[in-house]
């Protein structure tokens, strides 16, 4: 990755008291499609306003491009920020017609010629005279990124892209937007509120809560290794367990489980159900009691020896049943130290 | 999007404002200083008039004070307070009655109800108080056309009758409204545990049309208060009639002040009184999607209703429109002045057309503020501007004489000054339309022309005005029917040679010249009844199928 395109320095906004971010630092990689997400009310739509433009900060600092946009003493109104901005109602001009929506940023001569090009990229050649409420959700959505890719951003900000989206045309569309977000060769922040689609579409994930970012990396990195047990909580499916660390182990209600921190150290032991590999045994301690069958793989529900419930996701192929016994053994594992507490931004 | 929808309705046109409620962050950037020098251009100057009558009713000799606590001023204030709460009391029963009726019961030939009983809206009090007046008597116009009358309407009981027939079709289309919002379910859970139906109208019905009578009343009484045409006419010594013979009449002007001042603290206690009789509960508004159980009225109720709706219908439609034909076809055999008094058609259309235009100009910054950079400065600029609106117009007449006089001798009693006193007093009218149709476009779309290079001011031409241009015009529209009836101000204003329909109808029917009064008001209502039936009447859907 290269130099950051966008970079946003300690950011803090409140409204009418409530703080909406608080010391909010990120820096956007040119030609990342970056993901920001977090629970609702976390600032994560706020902190796309800021750097868009349309929110004033009470302290904190904005460079595009290596330019300062928002600072002590600049603040460059969103229309010369140069950024792209889908929304998340699309809020198209309902007055006028789709070629005008698309070509509304667009000056200079080759305007028709533009506006053609990006209706193609999306997939709407022939619907330039149509009026937006004309338009399904969808094709309302591709008019959206049209638009805000016509004037030729470097950097495109995308707000709950999908959330007007039902679910198999969310599934459709994620995989179309990403396709044509590299097509353009943007660098593009989405917004969205849902870590499944947050992991699947990024290239980096920036995690969010409390109106501060707790953790930045790869999809895979941030899934494998969270920053705390609320982002492993957030991000998946964490089963949590305590312990203390002697002679390098900690023996959870589980097993035991290596960790090299300091002996004695109360820990929280993550692991997420996949990492969970049971095997039927005649000799085995622990009993399934309930099995889900999803076809590519199955939620197994699993009491072990001293009476605590486990889930594991294991792959279809494993052929378990109600009341088989099995033995565990745990593929992957996370120790976080007990008292670290929220919020926290260690990388895992 | 949610839409909770409430009605705001304001002012002597009554119009009905759906705020949708705004679920979206408001705007989160500065407005830009253009859009709050617009709105400050419109709302300060009336501001600093009445303010200025404050003070100089604070530097008055001790003459005007004496004629403030003096017995004459103490049964002047009497005479209003009673004038409005008999006004206020019968425009409510009439104006609810015909809402629940129209609403709730299997009333024959609804349709027709619901567009004749609001329609006296188009006839202002002063038209109303001259029909009275004429027609009654022993030598009015019934009199003398069928050889016996009915007693001679002046007075409390003539000003009482007409003020209530033109008031009581706000709070009829206020209430019918919001009946029409009523989820039926409640009414059906109080018949399911045995309530019969008026048990139902008075403890569930009712209740939650509160809000709604409230509003309507609040606006009969503010009418009344302020209406000088009717009283006038009536010769009905109330707080505006006296004020404009004490303005009229003296070259001091101090005690027309005092009394001013007055009467816009009576109009602060009117408005103090709904707030505090409002009641707490919540009343949740919704948008039924059922029809609601009618009560069936037989035998003498129906009788009664119908009888009811005929009588009303008679004295505020039939009566007027019927006398008003009689006096230009008398006139007519008589010879008369019925000829088409141009200069006052042209002094209304004038004077209503530029109004509306001003208006709607500046209707733009301060709704633009409302609904996109709402903050306690936007709401304190909005209620300004209904504060102004709720004003009584001999006020603010007299407060804007005082102050050119005193500040801005060369434009007083210009078009100029007239214009903007109409535009500044009547601009709630607008505002209202116009925000109920912004409010119901995605802020985003204007933070999308920005992020699309576009700047605040391109912004606002290219998209946001656009989008509210329904509501702006018909806003516009509103304020021409609102200022071609207004009859104060115009008086007190008008440069010399200045005349309108509103002005004639009143100054020939004050010197008895009825047949000339009838030809002026006739075309007053030709002029306002399409404007005020489409953006009045027909978009409250009195009737629901």
């Amino acid at each position: 990755m290269s130099e950051d395109i966008i970079s946003a320095d300690s950011i803090s906004v409140s409204f009418d008291g409530a703080v909406a971010l608080n010391d909010f630092s990120l820096n956007v990689p040119a030609g990342a499609l970056l993901t920001l997400v977090g629970p609702s009310g976390c600032g994560k739509t706020t902190a796309l306003r800021v750097i868009a433009g349309f929110q004033d900060v009470d302290a904190g600092a904005v460079s595009i491009r290596g330019i300062e946009v928002l600072g002590p003493k600049t603040n460059v109104p969103p229309e010369k920020r140069k950024v792209g901005m889908v929304f998340q109602d699309y809020a198209l001009f309902p007055h006028i017609s789709v070629a005008e929506n698309v070509g509304y940023g667009v000056r200079g001569s080759d305007r028709v010629s533009r506006v053609d090009e990006v209706l193609e990229l999306v997939g709407l050649v022939g619907y330039g005279s149509r009026f937006p409420h004309e338009l399904s959700g969808g094709e309302q959505q591709r008019v959206a990124l049209a638009r805000a890719l016509a004037p030729s951003p470097d950097v495109v900000l995308l707000d709950e892209p999908f959330s007007n989206l039902d679910a198999p045309q969310r599934e459709r569309m994620r995989r179309e937007l990403k396709k044509i977000i590299k097509a353009a060769g943007v660098t593009a922040v989405l917004v969205t509120h849902d870590q499944a689609e947050a992991l699947a579409i990024a290239d980096v994930v920036a995690v969010m809560r409390g109106g501060t970012i707790v953790q930045v990396g790869r999809p895979d990195a941030v899934y494998r290794f969270p920053a705390d047990p609320w982002v492993a909580g957030f991000l998946g499916d964490a089963l949590m367990f305590d312990g203390n660390v002697s002679n390098g182990q900690v023996a959870t209600t589980i097993g035991s489980i290596e960790s090299d921190l300091d002996d004695g150290t109360s820990v929280q032991v993550m692991i997420r159900p996949e990492w969970i590999s049971p095997t039927v045994s005649e000799t085995g301690t622990s009993t399934v009691v309930d099995t889900e069958f999803y076809g590519h793989d199955q939620r197994v529900e699993i009491r072990l020896n001293g009476g605590d419930m486990v889930e594991a996701l294991v792959p279809s192929l494993n052929s378990i049943q109600v009341g088989d016994t099995v033995t565990l053994s745990v593929l992957d594992a996370v120790v976080y130290a007990a008292q670290h507490t929220l919020p926290g931004t260690r990388q895992g | 999007m949610t839409s909770g929808r409430t009605v705001i309705d304001v002012g002597p046109v009554g119009i009905s404002a759906s705020v949708a409620s705004a679920r979206r962050r408001s705007a989160t950037r500065k407005a830009p200083w253009w859009l709050w020098a617009g709105a400050i251009v419109i709302v300060l100057p009336l501001a600093l008039a009445i303010v200025s009558l404050l003070f100089r009713a604070l530097d008055a000799t001790d003459a005007a004070w004496e004629t403030l606590f003096s017995l004459r001023t103490l049964s002047l204030l009497w005479r209003t307070f009673l004038l409005t709460t008999l006004v206020t009391t019968t425009a409510t029963a009439v104006g609810v009655g015909g809402a629940w009726l129209l609403a709730r019961t299997d009333l024959p030939f609804k349709r027709v109800w619901g567009v004749v009983f609001a329609l006296p809206l188009v006839i202002p009090s002063y038209v109303i108080a001259m029909v009275l007046v004429s027609a009654s008597g022993s030598r009015g116009l019934i009199t003398q056309l069928v050889g016996f009358g009915i007693p001679s309407m002046t007075g409390l009981g003539g000003a009482w009758l007409a003020l209530t027939v033109a008031t009581y079709p706000y709070v009829f289309l206020i209430t019918a409204a919001a009946i029409g919002r009523i989820d039926p379910a409640l009414e059906e859970a109080a018949r399911g545990l045995g309530a019969s139906s008026m048990r139902v109208l008075r403890t569930v019905t009712l209740p939650q049309l509160r809000p709604a009578v409230g509003a309507g009343a609040l606006l009969a009484a503010l009418y009344t208060l302020s209406d000088f045409g009717a009283v006038s006419l009536m010769r009905f010594d109330a707080f505006t009639r006296v004020i404009y013979a004490q303005y009229s009449g003296r070259l001091d002007r101090t005690p027309a002040i005092v009394l001013s001042i007055v009467l816009i603290f009576a109009a602060g206690a009117v408005i103090w009184a709904e707030r505090r009789t409002r009641g707490r509960g919540t009343v949740f508004s919704s948008t039924p999607n059922r029809k609601p159980t009618l009560h069936r009225l037989v035998g003498i109720s129906r009788i009664l209703a119908v009888g009811a709706m005929s009588i009303v219908v008679l004295v505020g439609m039939v009566l007027p429109i019927g006398v008003l034909a009689t006096w230009v076809v008398r006139g007519m055999s008589k010879g008369a002045d019925i000829s088409v008094p141009w200069s006052a058609v042209i002094g209304s259309l004038t004077g209503g057309t530029l109004a509306a235009v001003v208006a709607m100009f500046f209707t733009i910054p301060i709704v633009v503020l409302a609904a996109r950079f709402a903050s306690r400065r936007t709401m304190l600029l909005e209620r300004s501007v209904f504060v102004v609106f709720s004003l009584p117009h001999i006020t603010i007449a007299i407060a804007v004489v005082a102050f050119t006089i005193a500040w801005l001798r060369p434009i007083y009693q210009t078009m100029f000054v007239l214009i903007f006193v109409y535009a500044a007093m009547f601009i709630a009218v607008s505002t209202s339309a116009a925000k109920a149709t912004l409010l119901q476009v995605d802020p985003a779309v204007d933070d999308a022309s920005r992020s699309l290079g576009r700047g605040p001011f391109a912004t606002l031409t290219k998209v946001t005005v656009p989008l509210m241009s329904k509501g702006l015009l018909a806003g516009g529209a509103l304020v021409f029917v609102t200022t071609i009836k207004e009859l104060p101000v115009t008086l007190l204003l008008s440069p010399p040679g200045f005349s309108t329909l509103a002005v004639r109808t009143w100054a020939a029917a004050d010197e008895l010249l009825y047949s000339r009064a009838a030809t002026a008001a006739l075309i007053l209502i030709a002029i306002s009844v399409l404007p005020v039936y489409y953006l009045t009447i027909k978009p409250k859907e009195v009737v629901r199928r």
